[in-house]
């Protein structure tokens, strides 16, 4: 140290520099933070064109989630083991042009409930006179999630309840009941599932099925026989549930045929989304795995590839629990929103936004994470998301439930849950080694995220500013125009909570159109349609989805903003059958109910 | 994870030279080892947020390293001090941003010419720059999180080899001792929680702790000479560690080797000062082991 004073006072003011850059980064993102205090609805209307009021007492809606209590040798980490079964799934099962929606209980012996829309802005629950209420008596298992699809094209859409049990196929008979066809149907006799989807994989005009398990299907969570049953690995567990597909033979019966196609996972599957991502036309599979990588299945039409390292998407191993596709730039493209994990000073994994590189498409498809950049990464501890218009604006927004278990608010478990999941796979996977919860919290009490697309390449979280400021522990949420008034409502399944229904209050200047497709040589709930809208010189795609986000299902009714004074050019639809269907002259706040030209 | 250890140099004339060419100067042994666990690492189980935030920190560190080299000491320092400082931020910080990789490598090479005592850095470099980011900025950085598949296939790879290396480089009984004072300080912190031993046994199987184990702990110029004050010293990071860990603290080991180290390293020269006085002899205090054919650092 032969220098003088100067270059040594020059380098202490180097290294305080260095330690203030923290403090000047956290206190300008807390002074952020309060910037995004709570402001009066008109203002929310003028700066960013909508605001949400959570309505559901007002819509006669009083649901409240019930976590499955499961083997009393779990009784210590219970919180955490039990910690699905909140979903919603919006529907119109009677056929009435409004919205209805389906959510699930998962406490053995409640009750699931599907509210159907009075049309008055209330909903009554139909599910106990329907027989779809009682579906989760002991020994059955209970429920984690929905799925809505017209499997035999009869127009009247079907559901699969997703279980930890015995999963169940309803037959939806005219909007008038329910039937329970799961034994004719083919299905196995217990799975321990958390995802499913429908889609016609093989484009034969009949929907297929596809469920993601996540505890191993031997595991009867009731009555275990070891308690060797948690992740053998927190970033690499190949040792959950297997996969199904079931491919549907037309008659009430369904094959599986997974491992004949080519998917044998056995990560732990928590979300999974379809939608044609190469562009051929075929409907190719998203898996976002808990404790490990994500897996894009590619479809030829007669077999799946997975392809998630390849194309960038499956090699960073995180905790995915959401698969969302949006057409966030307005390119003609998807990309896809999965969430994870972030919790300040403990595990940083952020959420990933993977949007396919531009120009490339088909086989060379490849995907960069860009929710650093576009501000989506960091949400908490991320469960459901999805794309939707929020403020008619002609860009996809993001809505975003975080908050794993709200407990005690002062002792939180990250300690433990750090501690054991540094550990080796034989200390990890064995839930006696796993310490208790004792009424601690893990990433509870956390903020719901509006995420609001300024067109240009940024997210602007305004959550907080429209409205949305309950922290309960978010799991499933689905958009869909409830109110049948061009704006997307949403609906929040809170985990261990209750039931939140945003409406949306949009301003009437921003403008949106809406399709309602029915397929005739495709599958009648034409899932899996693509409508491309071509306005103002712009274009965007959206696509018709039986299942997507986590344990959600949006409507099927396709919603576009426009924004203001829009000139339609024209709306492209590519059915699932490999017809091009296009719509000229559209006018903007309409509903177009769209059928397959034969 | 500093300054590799220097045993003493052979005499150069009586190695032949195809032995010289072939053996590696201990110098570059741990930054070697500490480059293979990070390819075999990012290869097999991708454990780095990205190439570009590692190649950030070792940049940056190095660059730091070569500039306050030459101001303070007026030469050009050798860079394997350095190089594994940046790399282990680089391996152990995790953080979307990319600010906080060059931060965290800046403020370890900076705090060797600023935090000195008599002639020496006190922190050890890597373990000061993580444990500040981390208990500064708790929103953008994190430790490592990917687990290499909570394997012990890689975990026991990892274990030999480092064995063998920190055998060869005189150091191995601080790592031992660390281990074993960990492993019986688990059992009295379960006794007294009540929870499962291995759930306190649980983190020193994973990777994190390795690069701590091997590296951070065996520190030649973070750590006292004796060999039994070395073995001392590390127990009572074990035991701070204890204390820190009752507390919940998640980097509980980064933070008991972040205030241990330093004091060791004072009573260290406040007890050789004793001695000289009372000796009324003048002592050299050099940090690395007599016979080290190694160039000094400020």
């Amino acid at each position: 140290m032969n220098r003088g004073p100067i270059a040594r006072i020059l380098l202490y003011l180097f290294f305080i520099g260095l330690i203030a850059v923290p403090f000047i980064l956290t206190h300008r993102s807390s002074r952020s933070a309060m910037t995004g205090s709570q402001i009066d609805r008109q203002d929310a209307l003028r700066r960013y064109g909508f605001y949400l009021m959570e309505d559901s007492a007002q819509a006669g809606v009083r649901f409240t989630h019930q976590a499955p209590v499961l083997d009393a040798q779990l009784a210590g980490i219970m919180p955490e083991v039990a910690s699905m079964g909140a979903s919603v799934s919006i529907v119109d099962y009677n056929h009435d042009g409004w919205p209805d929606f389906y959510v699930t209980n998962s406490r053995q012996g409640t009750k699931n409930a599907l509210f159907r829309n009075n049309r008055d802005g209330t909903f009554t629950d139909v599910a106990p006179q329907l027989g779809i209420a009682d579906v989760n008596r002991p020994g059955t298992g209970v429920s984690m999630g929905a799925v809505w699809g017209d499997y035999d094209n009869d127009g009247y859409p079907d559901l699969f309840l997703v279980k930890w049990g015995k999963p169940m196929l309803f037959h939806n008979e005219h909007g008038q009941g329910f039937s329970d066809v799961s034994e004719q149907a083919g299905l196995p006799a217990w799975m321990n599932a958390n995802t499913a989807l429908w889609f016609d994989y093989d484009g034969d005009g009949k929907l297929d099925l596809f469920v993601g398990g996540y505890y191993n299907e031997d595991i009867d969570l009731w009555h275990l026989k070891t308690t060797k049953i948690m992740p053998e690995s927190f970033e690499y567990a190949q040792n959950g549930g297997r996969k199904y597909l079931f491919h549907n033979l037309g008659n009430g019966k369904f094959e599986e045929v997974s491992a004949k196609l080519g998917i044998k996972s056995r990560r732990w599957a928590l979300a999974c989304g379809a939608a044609d991502l190469t562009g051929d036309g075929h409907p190719d599979l998203f898996i976002a795995n808990d404790y490990g990588v994500s897996e894009l299945y590619v479809n030829d039409g007669r077999r799946f590839r997975e392809v998630g390292k390849d194309v960038g998407v499956g090699f960073s191993p995180k905790s995915g629990m959401n698969v969302a596709f949006g057409d966030i730039f307005n390119q003609n493209n998807y990309a896809i929103y999965v969430s994870n994990i972030s919790e300040a000073g403990v595990l940083i994994q952020g959420n990933n936004l993977w949007v396919p590189q531009e120009g490339e498409a088909g086989t060379r498809l490849h995907y960069t994470n860009m929710a650093n950049s576009l501000g989506v990464e960091l949400g908490g501890w991320s469960f459901g998301a999805q794309f939707g218009d929020l403020n008619n604006d002609g860009n996809l927004d993001l809505f975003l439930t975080n908050g794993y278990i709200s407990a005690d608010r002062n002792r939180s478990y990250w300690y433990d849950f750090a501690k054991v999941t540094a550990g080796n796979s034989t200390i990890i996977q064995d839930a006696r080694n796993w310490p208790a919860f004792d009424g601690r919290s893990l990433s509870g009490y956390q903020q719901k995220r509006v995420w609001i697309n300024d067109g240009a390449g940024q997210f602007e979280d305004v959550a907080h500013n429209v409205g949305v400021t309950d922290t309960h522990d978010g799991r499933a949420v689905a958009v869909g125009d409830l109110w049948n008034n061009g704006a997307l409502d949403v609906i929040v399944a809170n985990q261990n909570g209750p039931l939140l229904i945003y409406k949306n209050h949009v301003n009437p200047e921003e403008k949106w159109i809406e399709f309602h497709l029915e397929g005739t040589k495709s599958n009648r709930d034409a899932i899996g349609a693509e409508v491309t809208l071509y306005w103002d010189g712009k274009k965007q795609i959206q696509q018709v989805a039986a299942g997507t986000g986590f344990s959600a299902q949006n409507d099927l009714r396709v919603h576009f903003g426009l924004g203001k004074a829009p000139q339609i050019e024209k709306a492209v639809i590519r059915w699932p059958s490999g017809i091009a269907q296009i719509l000229d002259h559209l006018a903007p706040d309409q509903l177009y109910e769209v059928k397959e030209a034969r | 994870m500093s300054q590799p250890v220097v045993i003493a140099a052979q005499n150069a004339s009586q190695t032949p030279q195809w032995k010289k060419w072939l053996s590696l100067d201990n110098r570059y042994v741990p930054p070697v080892f500490i480059t293979l666990i990070l390819l075999a690492g990012q290869l097999s189980f991708g454990i780095l947020e990205s190439y570009e935030r590692t190649l950030l920190a070792i940049c940056t560190s190095i660059a730091a390293e070569l500039i306050l080299g030459r101001i303070f000491v007026g030469k050009w320092l050798n860079m394997a001090s350095a190089y594994i400082t940046g790399i282990s931020v680089g391996i152990l910080v995790r953080s979307p941003d990319f600010w906080p990789y060059a931060v965290a490598a800046a403020l370890a090479i900076t705090s060797k010419y600023v935090i000195r005592y008599k002639g020496h850095h006190l922190f050890n470099p890597s373990n000061f720059g993580i444990s500040l980011v981390l208990f500064l900025l708790p929103a953008s950085a994190a430790m490592l999180s990917i687990q290499w598949g909570n394997n012990m296939a890689s975990m026991v790879v990892i274990w030999v080899l480092g064995s063998v290396i920190i055998w060869r480089l005189r150091r191995f009984h601080i790592s031992f001792t660390y281990v074993i004072s960990f492993l019986v300080l688990a059992i009295v912190r379960s006794w007294i929680i009540h929870e499962p031993w291995l759930s306190e046994v649980s983190p020193i199987t994973g990777p994190e702790y390795q690069l701590f184990i091997f590296f951070m702990i065996t520190d030649p110029k973070t750590t006292v000479r004796s060999k039994k004050g070395q073995c001392i010293v590390v127990f009572f990071v074990a035991l701070l560690e204890m204390f820190f860990r009752f507390d919940q603290s998640v980097y509980a080991e980064l933070y008991a080797l972040f205030w241990v180290g330093p004091l060791a390293m004072l009573i260290e020269m406040w007890l050789d000062s004793r001695r000289d006085k009372s000796r009324s002899i003048e002592t050299p205090i050099l940090a690395t082991t007599p016979g080290s054919s190694q160039q000094t650092l400020p």
